[in-house]
């Protein structure tokens, strides 16, 4: 949990107005409290995300708001299918056995 | 305080051209240089650490590889913040999409599921929605008082929580149908979030109590004085008794935390009080006058503030326990 100051002293190749942009863009959602922004792990992480998503691809605002949108959908699956699994790991032995009978091939459509 | 920024060492900006770099370095290595300055340790620090920053940024793929963040300010390798468990995580969730775009969603899974078996079976499939986790930073004050602050369900999503006063640190509020989206019509699920508070500068909470540590001058500690005092609710006057010391804890009645009672049949308020320790500076360091008076008045006044550590601890005590003068 850190302030805006101590992400930017983290990170050199970002400044506070870019970080601003990114906030405004809802890339990063930092918390507010008392007039300050407030980033958490996961805030951190995305910023050094968005960082290295544009060093190795060179990628400007609009295709890093494609970019971002389509990485939320796939963690957005991700966890929806740790979800499941949790669901499934409590399971008793033999439902997970008729789930696991009942899974399609991949190519079957049922 | 953290650790200084290779730029911050040299006293430049993070945009700073090699030359400045350069320039930058040689003034400072010549400055503290140990064969200059024999003797003194804090000068060989600084020239270490003047040192240090030039390796980084003399260097451009060092330097390059410091502005992104992978190494730290001694070269050494930071550790990578990898996104992907804390997307997975449950920090994650803040940046769920929302809408229609949202193809992965497993409550729209089990929607389906509803839809085929209300066809198969003719019976229909409901549950209840999920619950989904979220972390609100609040500062002190309003954990204090309580009041509003607004939380990020989504990037497009936002919700204004309310705060009851007196929230503690890491307590989970549940705001009732906030979660995910029911399924065959069952209810939305919770929102869960957990609170995190921000230390204070000043203040520190014990239970509904308020805790400060107040400075105050010689001049009030002796004479007595109405001084301003931060409350979380704002600045009231209290008095400073004549003869006040360091130390000293007075009261302000009610200023702590103010809580709504529930009780079965009780109802109304507790409050708790705010705490006051006076710590005296006498900030004037090498005043002759003051040194003058204070010289001649504890000739007449002999004290000994560590007499409760017991004799020995003050070569002046143990003096004095020789002589068989008591102390109080």
């Amino acid at each position: 949990m850190i302030g805006l100051d101590e992400l930017t002293r983290r990170f050199a190749a970002l400044d506070s107005v870019e970080l601003t942009r990114w906030i405004e863009n809802r890339w990063i959602l930092p918390d507010e409290a008392g007039g300050r922004w407030v980033f958490h792990e996961v805030d951190i992480a995305r910023v050094e995300l968005i960082l290295e998503i544009r060093r190795e691809f060179a990628v400007d605002d609009e295709s890093m708001a494609l970019v971002l949108g389509l990485l939320d959908q796939l963690y957005s699956l991700r966890r929806q299918m740790r979800r499941l699994t949790a669901a499934l790991e409590i399971q008793p032995a033999e439902i997970r056995d008729a789930i696991r009978q009942a899974l399609p091939k991949p190519g079957e459509v049922r | 305080m953290a650790t200084q920024t290779p730029y911050e060492v040299l006293g430049l900006k993070p945009g700073a051209s090699p030359e400045e770099i350069r320039k930058a370095y040689r003034k400072l290595a010549k400055e503290f240089h140990p064969d200059l300055n024999p003797g003194k340790p804090a000068a060989e620090a600084r020239f270490k650490a003047v040192t240090a920053a030039n390796d980084i940024l003399s260097d451009p793929e060092k330097r390059a590889r410091y502005d992104r963040g992978e190494i730290d300010e001694s070269g050494a390798e930071r550790p990578r913040y990898s996104y992907r468990p804390h997307a997975e995580g449950a920090q994650g969730w803040k940046y769920q999409p929302q809408g229609e775009m949202d193809v992965g969603d497993l409550d729209d899974l089990f929607a389906m599921f509803g839809r085929r078996g209300a066809r198969g079976s003719g019976e229909g499939f409901k549950m209840p929605g999920p619950d989904r986790q979220f972390t609100l930073t609040i500062d002190f004050a309003l954990a204090a008082t309580g009041g509003k602050q607004r939380l990020a369900l989504s990037p497009a999503e936002w919700l204004d929580v309310t705060i009851p006063p007196g929230i503690e640190q890491g307590q989970v509020l549940r705001l009732k149908g906030k979660g995910g989206p029911g399924f065959g019509g069952g209810p939305a699920g919770d929102a869960l979030i957990e609170v995190h508070i921000v230390p204070h500068q000043f203040f520190r909470r014990e239970g509904d109590d308020i805790h400060l540590e107040l400075p105050v001058s010689l001049a009030e500690a002796v004479l007595g004085a109405r001084v301003p005092v931060p409350t979380v609710t704002g600045p009231v006057t209290m008095t400073i008794p004549r003869g006040s010391d360091t130390g000293t804890r007075l009261r302000l009645r009610g200023k702590g935390i103010r809580k709504k009672r529930r009780g079965p049949q009780t109802t109304g308020e507790t409050t708790g009080d705010q705490y006051v320790t006076l710590k005296v500076m006498i900030g004037a360091s090498g005043d002759a006058e003051l040194a003058e008076f204070v010289k001649g008045w504890a000739e007449k006044h002999p004290t000994d503030p560590r007499a409760a550590m017991g004799p020995g601890v003050d070569p002046g005590a143990a003096d004095k326990a020789a002589q068989g003068t008591t102390t109080p």
